[in-house]
């Protein structure tokens, strides 16, 4: 089936993955018999409620875990029963990761965090070529002039820019973000989501994990989990365009808190 | 992950936290610290006793009287007048590769010069004494051979006591009453400072033994006879002949006690050493213990490093890194921090031995080689209580060390 796929382009292919947890006697069934294909050049939005098994989903597609039964092929290759360092350079090479509280290494500049993949990969660049390769994926996120800032001197949407820039700097086939915009406001989410949907349009396959409707609204195809198992996958119909949603809110910056995009 | 960006990487850490760090390097900087202090306070002293060792001439064998009588009593070296003048002839005659023998004579006596009166030493030794033990004369000249065949009258004074007699005054051609007895001083001899046992080498006069037998100490017999050998090699089997040549002389049955002892400055040399080997060894055990300290508290703080940073662990492992990756920057961090309380505590020590030197007037020898020994060791502390700490940090999960609080 594998060998099969790799031809039409399916990035990401789930076949009856289960994930057991064990906690003293407990046996809790996380997820349960999950199939899914994810194309290349998708946009997934993974929905559900708290311990709907969706985090524990974006673990296993993420290479962070490995699945308890079932096959995950990422990219044609099966990295179900793969060591602990093989999946490392899976997640350097094939995977960008976008976290919800950012994940930056505090006291260490925009240029630094986007370098840091690099620094784990095989390839040996010089001190020039990592900082080419930065400024240019900076640029490309809109944070040009920012390189040198740290963290903190950095307001979370830039951060969250940066952490995006951190995932692309490997030319990942898929990025992976986990609530990216659980930490910002409304405003901020859109143009995440803006950025997002510019490099989907660029063919970059992204898969989201998010419990707000309206964030999932920007994705192209919505997968909703309940009790560790897929309820509901379909295409989104109402698409947001993240650069009209801006233009909308354009005249109301000052409240932008309280307007839902 | 290259090292350059470890090493980068370990420096922002310690930086964060610079007093933690330094606290923390404080068990190292001072075990090292007092390691190259004692080892330059240490090596000073050696170097002391070489230079003592090298002011008694050169391969010299001294012959004592005594040491053991027939009912088993020890009288200490020259306690038993067993050594004849005959004795140092016979020596100075029959065995191979001696090149000078002076016999010595020891007592102390009151003398006087003036209105100036002295307790001091009194040397009764040959012409070639003067030789023997490398002792050049200051001022005036030694007496001769002549001098020691006619029992003359003639002395030769040390610094210490010229100075205590004769002031500033030159005692040359002075006369000097030894024990009511007028000598004349021939000459002053050059300063030789202390002597290994610590006594003033220069509080002395030295006169012919014939002088000193018949005209201070009496007696017939030597306290000890200064024998000097061709060379070093040859001193064991000169030692070998003169014992044989003794007991033969003594009638000394075989299976008996010698009635002297030949000792040579090696002996001297290695009892002295080995005084300062005793002391090296200890300094040795209270570095260790503070080594290991050390070592302990950078693990504690590493550990600590390690809990605090398991969110950027957790991101490093999803970017990418190896376990290995996450290994080797704890280590590094922790090397780094071992390396630096090694580096500073070199230059604590050095100050501390040039301070020492200073206040208690102790020479000191800074040794490049401890230095070097010191940095390695330190580092080696780091990486040794550097591992565990840095283990537990590769092993980690990464689901888990994201999400940590």
């Amino acid at each position: 089936m594998a060998e099969g796929n790799q031809g039409n382009g399916v990035v990401v292919e789930l076949d009856d993955v289960h994930k057991i947890y064990r906690s003293g006697e407990m046996e809790v069934h996380a997820v349960c018999g999950v199939s899914l294909k994810i194309q290349t050049g998708e946009f997934v939005a993974l929905m559900g409620s708290s311990g709907s098994g969706k985090s524990t989903l974006m673990n296993i597609v993420g290479c962070l875990d490995r699945p308890t039964h079932g096959r995950y092929l990422l990219d044609g290759q099966d990295v179900s029963h793969l060591e602990r360092d093989q999946l490392a350079d899976y997640r350097n090479t094939k995977l960008g990761f976008v976290f919800q509280s950012f994940n930056l290494l505090p006291r260490t500049s925009a240029r630094e965090n986007v370098e840091l993949p690099l620094l784990y990969g095989t390839r040996r660049l010089t001190n020039a070529e990592l900082r080419e390769k930065a400024d240019e994926v900076l640029n490309s996120v809109g944070l040009t002039g920012r390189e040198d800032h740290h963290p903190s001197q950095l307001s979370g949407g830039q951060q969250q820019r940066v952490a995006i820039a951190r995932a692309l700097i490997n030319d990942p086939e898929v990025l992976l973000a986990d609530e990216p915009t659980g930490n910002l406001d409304s405003r901020t989410s859109v143009e995440i989501m803006g950025i997002f949907q510019q490099l989907n349009n660029h063919g970059i396959t992204v898969i989201m994990v998010t419990h707000e409707p309206d964030i999932a609204s920007y994705a192209r195809r919505n997968v909703m989990m309940r009790d560790g198992a897929v309820k509901t996958d379909r295409a989104v119909k109402q698409r947001f365009v993240a650069t009209d949603e801006i233009a909308k809110l354009g005249g109301a910056e000052s409240e932008a808190d309280e307007i839902q995009p | 992950m290259r090292l350059s960006s470890s090493f980068k990487v370990a420096g922002r850490a310690l930086r964060k936290n610079k007093l933690r760090s330094v606290l923390t390097a404080l068990g190292i900087i001072i075990g090292v610290g007092a390691v190259i202090a004692m080892v330059s306070i240490g090596n000073g002293a050696k170097a002391q006793v070489q230079a003592q060792i090298a002011s008694l001439g050169q391969n010299i064998l001294q012959v004592f009287s005594g040491s053991v009588t027939s009912s088993g009593i020890r009288t200490g070296f020259g306690g038993a007048g067993t050594l004849k003048i005959e004795d140092a002839e016979a020596i100075r005659r029959e065995v191979p590769g001696v090149v000078a023998v002076s016999e010595e004579v020891s007592s102390n006596a009151q003398v006087a010069a003036g209105n100036q009166n002295w307790y001091t030493r009194i040397l009764g030794e040959s012409a070639e004494y003067f030789d023997i033990r490398q002792w050049l004369l200051a001022d005036g000249a030694a007496y001769s051979s002549q001098d020691v065949r006619s029992a003359n009258k003639v002395c030769v004074i040390g610094h210490t006591a010229s100075y205590n007699i004769y002031g500033d005054e030159d005692p040359v051609g002075q006369v000097l009453r030894i024990k009511g007895v007028p000598f004349v001083v021939t000459g002053v001899l050059t300063q030789k400072g202390f002597s290994l046992q610590g006594t003033d080498q220069d509080d002395v006069v030295i006169m012919p033994y014939t002088s000193a037998m018949k005209r201070v100490a009496g007696g017939t017999t030597l306290r000890n006879i200064n024998v000097q050998i061709v060379s070093a090699d040859q001193i064991e089997s000169s030692q070998q002949q003169i014992v044989s040549l003794l007991r033969q002389r003594h009638n000394i049955r075989s299976g008996r006690d010698d009635d002297f002892t030949v000792r040579n400055q090696q002996e001297v040399a290695d009892t002295a050493n080995a005084t300062a080997d005793v002391m090296t060894g200890l300094l040795f055990a209270v570095a260790c213990v503070s080594l290991v300290v050390g070592g302990i508290g950078i693990m504690n703080i590493m550990l600590v490093s390690v809990t605090e940073r398991t969110r950027e662990i957790g991101v490093r492992l999803a970017v990418g890194a190896h376990g290995r990756d996450i290994l080797t920057q704890f280590l590094i961090e922790a090397v780094v921090l071992s390396a630096m309380g090694g580096v500073i505590g070199i230059a604590a020590g050095i100050v501390a031995s040039k301070v020492i030197s200073m206040i208690k007037n102790w020479p000191t020898v800074i040794s490049p080689l401890w230095m070097l020994i010191a940095f390695l060791v330190s580092a080696a502390v780091g990486i040794f209580f550097g591992f565990y700490p840095a283990r537990e940090a590769s092993q980690l999960d990464p689901i888990d060390a994201l999400r940590y609080e």
